[in-house]
């Protein structure tokens, strides 16, 4: 059984883009102890809609409270968890590195060989970027820490599922509504 | 073709195109110019002033609890509204709808720190369905009729709406909303899922010794005659939680009473004891179930909420029945065959008889104890033609109110269950008798909670209430007191009350009362109160020790209950 099994989720959560949304979700985290490791936001394909991207751990169990409590939130308008649809999962890391001449070819041969890239140079530290799955970055990090990291930024996982297929927030639920009637 | 309104006339009228007549209150700098065209347009809203806002989200509660419609409640920024989070938070946890209307700090303010700024919308976030800040006039018209929209329907709740005083001032063209767009809510309105519904009534078919636990979902969905059709149709037993009562009467030959903490012992092994467990609009929480993994552990459950959160977040579950109680109920009748269960019911009927044998209503003693008073002021009140609502407050005496107090019918009892919030009882008993004028309102409250809110015997008082209070006068914080004599050897630490004279403190406000010593007088005092025409407070000094039985410890097994010790065992303390 895989319910009872705990791993990293990969969700995605779409939410209007409202003053307080992150403040919204963020609280809830907090409060319904959620565990999440990461947490990435931006603008989607629709204006006014956010998407968010979070990696949780739990069970599939724990997974659905954290979907359905998300989903009680009134400006969440979608949220799905994407762990098995094999979705294209990267992240972004900025790493400062401490590298005199001497070492930095060096450095430049692991960023070549990671597909990364030297955005920053100065006459005694790099700045690289690299975008790939999180255990390439992680990978990467520990290489560069033997020269010494000065300063690093991740932006935490974002996934998309594949095909053609799309993934909105966007869901039409205008409904008309008398005073003080039931429902 | 809109007039223009100022943001404070919107909020009357949103509220007059809701169908609001009684909004409970206090005003302030920041809430001032909505409280100026309350009077200034003579907008047909009785306003009730509170003497503190706590009781006006209270009073709010009540008001929505027993007549199922919206409560609304006001306050001005910073303290106003902070003296409102106890009530919101109360409201949240056991679902009921309000509108809490909050003035705030103009906009070229917000964020100073300035006089009265208190971030009411972050304060509230736990404790609301939703809430909105209004720093535009613009946003005001939406916000008012989605908050109502959200606040009534799907799992009711509190919404707040805090609103700058810029744009109560600021006027704009207005017509009230006829639409709410609201892309992320659904409330579920859909009869539940068929296939989801038909393995719930094939287990209730199948099963041999079936239980229903109806929770308040059952009469926020006005689905108690449902609900009695379906336990009569197949002869199940109907356990409510504390906040089910009501929802299937107490008398009736299928009621098991209720069960968790405090429930009746038969109510709890029936709940070990089932095969198949049938929750209906109760949210199994913790008082309920005792320890999570060994509730009903012989039980395949079937949990019908229109929550989805609600689905496996504290009790393993077999099947998930998703939507309104009324709509699920109407699904399952026609599918759960007729059925007996006579061997079943056979053996509650023993369980039954085994726990009125402990019932200390059944020991030798004149003494004046809670449950005799309680057990009194249901012949009085409740028995036969009574339609009393008795609104309680928390701790001992609730929990014998809910044990000795047959309720027939539907929120005939309201009560702070989830939050636990003392001081609840007058509060909301005022809203509760501001919506239903011609009911008989009782108050049952506590020495301790009582005297939380009890300056509201003021609002009693102007609006001409004929609320009536008993105080179930142990001199101690009994709950906490009993907690101490059995997890904490008998230290009172903190529990012993200093209690004034209830009697002469009803007297002050213009009240009439007299204080109950004897069990002789109980009941003759309570008619006396009963026939008096207007508000009558009633000090029982009962006998300071007893104890409610069953207990379940916390996080403790139902099973595991301390039970009053048999009469035929000995005398037991
Ligand atoms: C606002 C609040 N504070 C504290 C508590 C904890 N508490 C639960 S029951 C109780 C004792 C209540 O005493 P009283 O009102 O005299 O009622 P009794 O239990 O004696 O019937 C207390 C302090 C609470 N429920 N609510
Ligand atoms: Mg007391």
């Amino acid at each position: 059984m895989t319910e009872n099994i705990t791993k990293r989720h990969t969700l995605i959560a779409w939410m209007e883009d409202k003053p307080g949304v992150l403040n919204r979700v963020a609280g809830l985290f907090g409060r319904r102890n959620f565990n999440i490791e990461s947490l990435a936001v931006g603008h989607s394909e629709t204006p006014g809609i956010s998407r968010m991207t979070f990696v949780a751990r739990g069970t599939d169990r724990d997974m659905r409270q954290v979907r359905t409590q998300l989903d009680k939130l009134i400006n969440v308008t979608r949220i799905e968890d994407v762990t098995y649809n094999d979705p294209v999962m990267r992240e972004l890391a900025l790493i400062k590195v401490q590298a005199t001449s001497e070492e930095r070819a060096e450095v430049m041969q692991l960023v070549d060989i990671f597909r990364a890239q030297i955005v920053d140079v100065t006459l005694d530290s790099l700045i690289i970027q690299i975008v790939g799955k999180e255990n390439q970055v992680n990978s990467l990090i520990e290489l560069l820490s033997n020269f010494g990291i000065i300063e690093m930024v991740r932006t935490g996982r974002v996934a998309m599922v594949r095909g053609a297929a799309s993934q909105t927030g966007v869901v039409d639920t205008a409904v008309p509504v008398n005073g003080n009637g039931h429902h | 073709m809109s007039e223009m309104k100022t943001g404070g006339q919107i909020i009357w009228e949103s509220l007059i195109a809701e169908g609001v007549e009684v909004v409970f209150g206090l005003p302030g700098g920041a809430i001032l110019p909505a409280y100026d065209d309350l009077a200034k347009y003579e907008y047909p809203i009785h306003h009730v002033l509170v003497t503190h806002e706590q009781g006006a989200a209270h009073m709010a509660d009540g008001y929505a609890r027993s007549t199922g419609r919206v409560g609304v409640c006001i306050a001005t920024s910073g303290p106003g509204a902070t003296n409102l989070v106890t009530g919101l938070a109360t409201a949240y946890m056991d679902s009921t709808p309000i509108v809490a209307i909050t003035g705030q700090v103009p906009t070229s303010l917000l964020g100073r720190d300035g006089f009265q700024e208190a971030d009411i919308q972050g304060v509230t976030l736990p404790v609301t369905k939703h809430n909105y800040l209004i720093t535009n006039i613009r946003d005001l018209p939406d916000a008012l009729k989605e908050a109502f929209y959200i606040a009534r329907t799907g799992r009711p709740g509190p919404v707040l709406v805090d609103v700058c005083k810029d744009a109560l001032q600021a006027s704009m063209p207005f017509t009230y909303p006829s639409k709410v767009n609201l892309p992320g809510y659904n409330p579920n309105l859909n009869t539940p899922d068929g296939t989801a519904v038909a393995r719930a009534a094939r287990l209730v078919n199948e099963a041999q010794r079936p239980v229903i636990v109806a929770g308040q979902g059952v009469s926020i969905a006005r689905a108690e005659a449902e609900l009695r059709q379906l336990a009569e149709k197949a002869n199940i037993p109907v356990a409510t939680s504390l906040l089910g009562i009501g929802a299937f009467p107490a008398t009736h030959p299928l009621s098991i009473s209720w069960g968790g903490m405090h429930g009746e012992a038969y109510c709890n092994y029936a709940l070990q004891e089932c095969d198949v467990l049938l929750a209906v609009g109760a949210r199994l929480d913790d008082r309920l179930t005792g320890a999570f993994d060994t509730f009903a552990p012989k039980a395949k459950i079937i949990h019908v909420d229109i929550d989805p959160a609600e689905m496996g977040k504290n009790i393993t579950i077999d099947t998930a029945v998703i939507g309104d109680a009324l709509l699920a109920l109407r699904a399952l009748l026609p599918q759960v065959e007729a059925n007996e269960h006579p061997a079943w019911l056979e053996q509650i009927a023993e369980w039954k008889s085994e726990t009125s044998y402990r019932d200390i209503l059944q020991q030798e003693s004149d003494e004046l104890v809670a449950p005799y008073v309680m057990r009194s002021l249901w012949h009085a009140t409740g028995e036969g033609n009574g339609r009393a609502t008795v609104v309680t407050d928390v701790g001992q005496h609730q929990m014998w109110e809910a044990q000795y107090y047959h309720h027939n019918r539907r929120r005939s009892l309201l009560t702070s269950g989830g939050l636990g919030t003392m001081g609840y009882a007058l509060p909301a008993a005022i809203g509760a008798q501001m919506g239903n004028p011609d009911q008989e309102i009782w108050v049952v409250a506590g020495d301790g909670g009582f005297q939380m809110t009890m300056m509201e015997l003021s609002t009693v008082v102007q609006e001409r209430l004929p609320i009536k209070i008993a105080i179930i006068n142990n001199g101690y914080l009994g709950m906490v007191r009993q907690w101490q004599d059995v997890f904490y050897n008998k230290r009172h630490s903190g529990t012993p009350l200093f209690n004034p004279d209830f009697v002469k403190i009803a007297e002050a406000y213009g009240i009439r009362g007299r204080s109950v010593t004897r069990r002789e007088e109980a009941y003759d005092a309570i008619k006396e109160a009963q026939a008096h025409d207007g508000p009558y407070l009633l000090d029982f000094q009962v006998e300071e020790f007893t104890n409610v039985y069953p207990m379940v410890a916390p996080g403790k097994s139902n099973a595991d209950m301390i039970r009053r010790p048999a009469p035929a065992m000995g005398s037991g303390k």
